[in-house]
């Protein structure tokens, strides 16, 4: 998802025996599902994990914005441009709340940026593809903010506070980009034979990378048992990849695109549609860094911090000028 | 000397006219720049009519083992409520 394959910090779920009578307590009121709040005492591993974890997905919200930002000046209509521009303004906000809750576990934002600027930290693969045309755009918003609200939606019930208050204000707007990008896709996909099948390539080419945001196979998930018990994952990748598929389909038909792998069938005895996996190598590739975007995402982030350091040092400058001068006055 | 900016704690008044509530926090180098900033992250769909900002350094809060001795004690004072006491139908609203 926008945090994937985040490491949990844990040598394994420990069992009533084996826990302090402190992370008995903490445990009880997961189970119970009374928030934790950043003042209250938590496990040191549940706090580096959820560090990872928040920081890696507002990593992955900022990151975001490249490959849409790389539109707004060609959208075809100024409507269209308007409309964009407010998705990617809205990705910045996104990004900005769930720092501000990894801050709340002790951490700086400039730390967590850093630390992703020195590829300490990671973004979800996704960013990594390019987006080639307009039909990108219409299937970026309708296919990745899709999966994203998938898992979003579900994390609105994890158990640290400031993170599920981040979650519950990020799905309010996470669906006016679905539906955007989806709008986009049924305009094109009853738009000119050519603008069909623009759609249908776009649909095609982001499917396997969409998918893959989900993470590995529950099978080569080896994070899943003591994040689910922390209820800072609330379903397996697996569980979500499905349910995402599930609803997708009926989504392609409707445009009348074809479905974008002839795996996808209609399964009676499971009620679900089988899917074919992704290749998982293109995917541990692309996360060790090796995709097609990660050198010009990265260069990206890069320039925009060191260019703009300047303008926040002179903010504060100013900001310290300022309320020196008022010291002065009274 | 460390140029990363303050932590400020942004609550908005919302359209019905309620007490301004806690939405979020944000960065920003002063009072104004985070007023301007909270306009532009907490306001964009018509969410609020007055912003309040403070920097999140001077808030005080009660810690959380305190929760015992500040609340307990009004768990046992049932009769504060109005449902505590019986009042017969005929008296009419009360």
């Amino acid at each position: 998802m926008y945090a994937q394959m985040v490491k949990t910090a844990s040598s394994g779920v420990k069992s009533r025996e084996e826990m302090s009578e402190q992370e008995r307590v903490f445990q009880d009121k997961i189970d119970a599902d009374i928030k934790i709040e950043p003042r209250d005492w938590m496990p040191d591993d549940y706090r580096a994990t959820l560090v990872r974890q928040i920081g890696q997905h507002a990593h992955s919200e900022v990151v975001g914005q490249l490959p849409e930002g790389n539109w707004i000046t060609r959208a075809p209509t100024l409507e269209r441009k308007a409309i964009l521009l407010a998705k990617v303004q809205d990705e910045a906000g996104h990004g900005l709340y769930l720092y501000s809750a990894a801050e709340t576990l002790g951490v700086s934002r400039d730390q967590l940026i850093e630390d992703l600027l020195a590829g300490r930290m990671k973004y979800s693969s996704i960013f990594n593809y390019p987006t080639l045309n307009w039909a990108d755009m219409g299937a970026v918003g309708w296919l990745v903010d899709g999966a994203a609200i998938i898992n979003q939606v579900a994390l609105q019930r994890t158990s640290y506070g400031p993170y599920s208050r981040a979650m519950v204000r990020i799905c309010k707007e996470e669906s006016f980009h679905a539906r955007q990008g989806y709008h986009i896709m049924m305009k094109m996909a009853a738009g000119s034979v050519a603008q069909k099948q623009m759609a249908q390539d776009a649909l095609n080419r982001l499917w396997f990378p969409v998918l893959m945001m989900f993470g590995p196979s529950d099978k080569d998930s080896v994070h899943t048992a003591q994040s689910m018990a922390w209820k800072i994952k609330m379903d397996t990748n697996d569980e979500l990849r499905q349910k995402f598929v599930d609803q997708t389909v009926q989504q392609i038909e409707y445009l009348g695109l074809e479905l974008p792998e002839p795996g996808i069938k209609w399964n009676d005895e499971t009620g679900e549609y089988d899917y074919s996996d992704p290749d998982w190598s293109e995917f541990f590739n692309v996360i060790k860094g090796n995709g097609p975007g990660n050198v010009d995402r990265m260069k990206a982030r890069r320039a925009a911090w060191d260019d703009g350091e300047w303008v926040r040092d002179g903010l504060m400058a100013h900001a310290r000028k300022k309320a020196a001068a008022k010291v002065a006055a009274e | 000397m460390n140029n990363e900016w303050p932590l400020w704690e942004i609550f908005i008044r919302g359209q019905h006219g309620l007490s301004h509530r806690h939405v979020g926090s944000l960065h920003a180098p002063d009072a104004e720049m985070a007023i301007k900033n909270a306009r532009d992250v907490y306001t964009r769909r018509n969410e609020g009519v007055s912003i309040w900002v403070v920097e999140a350094k001077h808030i005080a809060a009660t810690a959380p083992g305190d929760k015992g001795p500040l609340y307990e004690p009004s768990e046992s004072k049932v009769y504060r409520h109005p449902t505590f006491f019986d009042i017969p139908d005929e008296v009419g609203s009360m």
